[in-house]
């Protein structure tokens, strides 16, 4: 489709990736519904009014450190109080944010980051690189708990060039790293004596913290001299923690709160219906997986985790557990809205007598797969287990669902049982998600592959500017992941979320996160 | 026979209804397999189909036939909930009645050992458990009845407790009649319309207990049908008027109507009133 | 009098002990769950090496027996320790929420408790009347439903088609007095409908279960009326296990109402249990769990009381 930009791009400061809306037409969805609404009437932000949110996410044990942050509230609430070096803009690209622009070396090893002047902390201090130096370090070194770790493990040194430039040494080339200087967990808060506080809620940020209960509310109230002048439009974000999914549409419904997240995919087409409410929907990266340990038997026998990606419905998966919010995955994790998407690689379809077929060449007859599943791996995990059972019995596999305890899933199953659900949040570009989640020996590696090929072309593609080539790498890559990688990629979840039309969302959101990348309460106001 | 026969032509209306639905829940419970049109787990339809030819209730959000799936969650619920009961009441009245009886070293440790329990909450007290041992039935099933033994033993006890003081037990001591003889003579008999009334709703908080559980992910595994879970799983609906998840809830509702009128007409003819 | 004195005092050691043995047990469950707070915080994103920091960071390092040994010598002092995941005053953060629980449980009992027990006496004078069975019918049929599920369709009616409640009872200390009790009634009207059979059927069964006494035969030959018997007669003696039903019931209005603080955004203290647990934030369970417990001694010890004093039989066991 689309290959609008060259990869010189992310070199001079604006990364671009395929237009959101193009992504979402190709495929056949309806855009979010905020388009068809801003038809009816000019945009215009409007300023003031106090926001109330209802998120489905958080919990008593919460913080403010940025390490621990886990969830779409301590998400949504990191973009309300900081400000990161870049931000994912609505097109999946990564524009500046605290930085003014960015600049690499043509061996992209060596990336400088010119910040932006005038820039105010919460507190009164003013914006310098040991602030950013500070933030970067808190997630590196022996003493991080931080899961961003892994990412800065590329960084060989990160020094101040004058008070407004860090200079950021890499390993090796790569071209994607204003991404992951800009993940969420790495916000930039005030340093002192070369240290930042990491409990404290003070940032850069369009909202100054006014008071945060772990798992009930947090608020903030306008930061007036926010850098952003056409950004924080609400006087005072509320935001709530709403677990139980029935509450969160009721006290919409009401008007006990102005908008949500996570709406009930069973009962959206209901809450559409509801006078006063709109109903959004938004493509990302977010896929559901069922990961099998390739280093443990039977998974590591391809002709059975072959049998496997065909004993399954995508289809009807789609349409039972995600009610049609999203398309059919196969079996790997690049999104069709990510940039090198292989388009011409064959979707996989459900045959019971390939899975029969294959399910015999490895030698499996009447043996009885486990599959672990628990609601915490993705909502619908357990069903979508069950359902997987029915299909799989038609090809004379015999799945047994093992329903594991919510508690402690990502701690007792994941990544210790031979194969189970799991989700990924995804990430917007190729190298990342297949860095994270794929390359032999990564930390959450969580099929435990190794495939000599694949790993060789990742290092290759990570460090190539040129696009095209770049191109046949990625979809190489795709293709090998699909036929002979461990994890069965069944969907691609939509972000669907609801707010009141009193509520005046982004023209275009971003799909990065849920509820336009989680800046709603930056980039939305009251109509 | 002919007993049997009278005292169900003494029964009120109310009591005879109640045993009719009790019958009729066994006989479905024990036939399910013959009388359902599917399987209990299979898929055999898309989700949420209407009421209508095919199936009789319409789907769930799986494409399950929803009678099928009611008919089986009768076995598995009222199954598992009464023999999680029975054994409660079992461990829960003995263990109270020997605290009443005995009394001394033997009341204190028990009481001190139902304290304890007790004193934990049980919702946490169960996460905690079946994390550590994992869910199964039999754990389930063991752990929700050791935690409502506490509550029946509290209740045998203080009632015990009452009629231990009593004349005719102080006679039956001074007689010489061993422990186990006073228990089921005397305190048994006496004790039991409050544990009989007890027993019509501890099934109730059972099957409570247990959709709690499965709230939290540890209850009836699926795609095991059981009526918590059904309720559950589609509870949001009712938020829009729709009343699906009625069904099983009106399910349960009925068998515990049914099982305390028959433990009213028990309660009466224990009471020995005339009236 | 002394008597019951002196039962207080043994029942408060007693109380004390029991208290030691449930911190030893919630110790040794949350030790023995599977994954610790470092694994459970950091999630899917946790590594070997970032949660091997985290524990050095929380002092997990230290042998068990060492931090139980800690943790008790700081609660013999009053001091409850900060929560491991953020660092804050446990007091603090219990203090709240432990009012708010108490809140609704006070509301739900002053709504329940005389409605039971008129309820009860009702139907034991009217039994098997048509008002004592649809009583019946209707009580039991709400203890029927799941909580969560009586909860919606009571939001469904009250806060969505006839909105005269607000759907979630949100509140903060910052909320005014009479705001709060408007807010929390719909919860507590949930509650009500879960208590209320259980107290209301005990009243019943207790006070039908003395009719045939020969006491009560007595005042039947008296010519008393059926009202003044089962009140000034039977009631008084079916009080013991009335009280009992009713103290279990207030316990459980404490300590077990997270489904209905989940259904109605409520910051009580069994949400906050449940999350710490989850997250294995043994501090912050343990001090949850000692008011848990102590709640449950002290309502108990009350019920004992309220028994003795209207059966003072029960004194003198032999």
């Amino acid at each position: 489709m689309t290959s609008n930009k060259k990869l010189t791009a992310p070199l001079s400061g604006d990364v671009s990736r395929r237009g959101f809306l193009g992504g979402t037409a190709a495929l056949g969805i309806t855009a979010a519904s905020t388009s068809a609404l801003m038809g009816r009437k000019a945009y215009a932000a409007k300023k003031g009014g106090h926001l109330r949110a209802g998120i489905g996410h958080g919990s008593t044990t919460d913080s403010l450190d940025p390490a621990t942050w886990e969830n779409g509230f301590s998400l949504s609430m990191d973009y309300t109080l900081f400000n990161h070096l870049g931000e994912v803009d609505h097109t999946g690209g990564v524009k500046p944010e605290l930085a003014e622009s960015w600049e690499a070396s043509p061996d992209a090893k060596t990336w400088s980051f010119k910040l932006r002047k005038g820039v105010e902390f919460h507190n009164g201090k003013s914006l310098e690189a040991e602030d950013v130096i500070a933030s970067i370090q808190y997630h590196m070194g022996e003493d991080t708990k931080s899961p961003a770790k892994s990412l800065l493990k590329q960084v060989t040194s990160i020094k101040a060039d004058g008070k407004h430039e860090v200079v950021i040494e890499l390993e090796s080339g790569n071209a994607d790293f204003p991404y992951v200087i800009s993940d969420y967990h790495i916000a930039i808060k005030p340093s002192k004596d070369g240290k930042i506080d990491p409990t404290e809620g003070i940032g850069t940020g369009g909202y100054v913290l006014e008071n945060y209960e772990p798992g009930v509310r947090f608020m903030a109230n306008k930061n007036k001299n926010y850098f952003k002048s056409d950004r924080g439009h609400f006087d005072q974000v509320e935001m709530i923690t709403i677990i139980d999914l029935a509450a969160r549409q009721n006290a919409l419904t009401t008007g006990e709160i102005d908008m949500m997240d996570r709406a009930d995919l069973k009962t959206v087409h209901l809450l559409k219906r509801k006078p006063g409410i709109n109903v959004m929907e938004t493509v990302g990266y977010k896929h559901y997986t069922f990961p099998m340990r390739t280093d443990t038997a039977p998974f590591d026998n391809n002709e059975l985790r072959l049998a496997l990606k065909y004993a399954l419905d995508r289809d009807e998966l789609v349409k039972k557990i995600l009610r049609g919010h999203g398309v059919v995955g196969n079996d790997h994790p690049i999104s069709p809205t990510n940039q090198y998407h292989a388009d011409g690689l064959a979707q996989r379809s459900y045959d019971p007598d390939k899975a029969k077929f294959h399910f015999k060449k490895a030698g499996m007859d009447g043996t009885v797969i486990q599959l672990s599943a628990a609601d915490a791996a993705f909502p619908g995990a357990v069903d979508a287990a069950v359902l997987y059972k029915e299909h799989a019995a038609k090809a004379g596999i015999n799945i047994e669902v093992v329903r594991e305890p919510n508690d402690g899933y990502w701690s007792n199953v994941w990544m210790k049982k031979g194969w189970g659900a799991c989700y990924w949040g995804g990430r917007p570009t190729e190298d990342w998600m297949f860095t994270t989640a794929y390359a032999a020996g990564a930390d959450w590696n969580d099929t435990f592959w190794k495939h000599d090929r694949f790993n060789e072309l990742l290092l290759a593609a990570r460090a190539e500017l040129d696009s095209d080539k770049r191109r046949t790498m990625y979809y190489e890559m795709q293709e090998i992941v699909s036929n002979e990688g461990g994890v069965v990629v069944p969907m691609f979840a939509n972000y669907v979320f609801a707010a009141s039309d009193k509520i005046l969302p982004s023209e275009q959101m971003a799909g990065n996160w849920e509820l336009d990348g989680a800046k709603f309460a930056e980039r939305w106001s009251f109509a | 026979m002919d007993a049997t026969l009278r005292l169900l032509r003494s029964a009120p209306p109310t009591a005879l209804f109640g045993l009719f639905i009790i019958f009729a829940y066994s006989f479905i419970a024990i036939f399910a397999p013959v009388l359902t049109p599917y399987g209990e787990t299979e898929i055999v339809g898309a989700e949420f189909e209407p009421w209508g030819e095919g199936f009789v209730l319409g789907t769930d959000s799986l494409g399950r036939d929803m009678l099928t799936r009611l008919i089986y969650g009768a076995r598995n619920t009222i199954g598992i909930a009464f023999l999680t009961t029975a054994l409660a009441f079992l461990l829960g009245s003995v263990t109270g009645f020997l605290a009443a009886t005995i009394s001394g070293w033997v009341d204190q440790l028990l009481s001190r050992i139902v304290d304890v329990l007790m004193a934990i909450p049980a919702l946490i007290f169960g996460l905690l458990v079946l994390t550590i041992v994992g869910t199964s039935i039999t754990n389930m099933v063991l752990v929700i009845a050791v935690l409502e033994s506490t509550r029946v033993f509290r209740l045998a006890r203080a009632v015990a407790m009452g009629i231990v003081v009593m004349d005719y037990v102080e006679a039956a001591r001074l007689r010489g009649e061993g422990l186990w003889w006073i228990m089921t003579r005397e305190v048994l008999p006496n004790a039991l319309p409050p544990l009989v009334a007890e027993f019509g709703l501890r099934f109730c908080f059972v099957f409570l207990f247990i959709s709690a559980l499965s709230f939290l992910g540890l209850g009836i595994q699926p795609p095991t049908a059981d009526w918590g879970s059904m309720v559950r799983d589609n509870a949001t609906l009712i938020t829009f008027g729709d009343i699906t998840p009625l069904m099983p809830a009106a399910a349960i509702a009925l068998l515990t109507v049914a099982v305390n009128f028959v433990v009213d007409w028990f309660l009466h003819k224990a009471s020995g009133l005339k009236e | 009098m002394a008597q019951i004195m002196k039962m207080v005092a043994q029942r408060f050691a007693l109380g004390f002990l029991t208290l030691f043995v449930v911190s030893l047990i919630i110790f040794l469950g949350i030790e023995l769950l599977p994954g610790d707070i470092a694994e459970e915080i950091l999630g899917q994103g946790a590594t070997p090496e970032t949660v091997a920091a985290f524990r050095r960071e929380l002092g997990l390092d230290v042998p068990a027996h060492i931090r139980y040994v800690e943790w008790l010598w700081n609660m013999l002092q009053g001091d409850m320790g900060r929560s491991l995941a953020n660092k804050r005053e446990i007091s603090e953060l219990i203090g709240l929420r432990f009012g708010n629980t108490l809140f609704l449980a006070v509301t739900a009992a002053a709504i329940s408790v005389p409605l039971a027990l008129t309820l009860g006496v009702l139907a034991a004078l009217y039994r098997y009347s048509f008002y004592d069975r649809a009583v019946n019918v209707v009580t039991l049929s709400s203890i029927s439903f799941p909580e969560f599920f009586v909860a919606y369709i009571l939001i469904f009616f009250l806060a969505v088609t006839y909105p005269v409640f607000p759907s979630i009872a949100n509140i903060s200390d910052a909320t005014p007095f009479w705001d709060k009790v408007y807010k929390v009634l719909l919860p507590a009207l949930t509650l009500t409908l879960v208590v209320v059979a259980h107290m209301m059927r005990m009243t019943r069964a207790a006070i039908i279960n003395l009719l045939a006494s020969p006491y009560i035969e007595m005042a039947n030959l008296k010519g008393l009326s059926r009202a003044r018997i089962i009140v000034k007669h039977a009631l008084p003696n079916a009080l013991a296990p009335i009280i009992n039903v009713v103290v279990i019931n207030l316990a459980y209005l404490i300590v077990g109402v997270v489904v209905v603080e989940v259904v109605f955004v409520y910051p009580g203290l069994g949400q906050l249990m449940v999350d710490s647990v989850s997250k294995r934030d043994l501090p912050v369970v343990q001090a949850s769990a000692m008011i848990f417990a102590g709640t449950y001694v002290l309502l108990n010890l009350l019920a004992d009381i309220l028994s003795i004093l209207t059966n003072p039989r029960l004194l003198h066991p032999r």
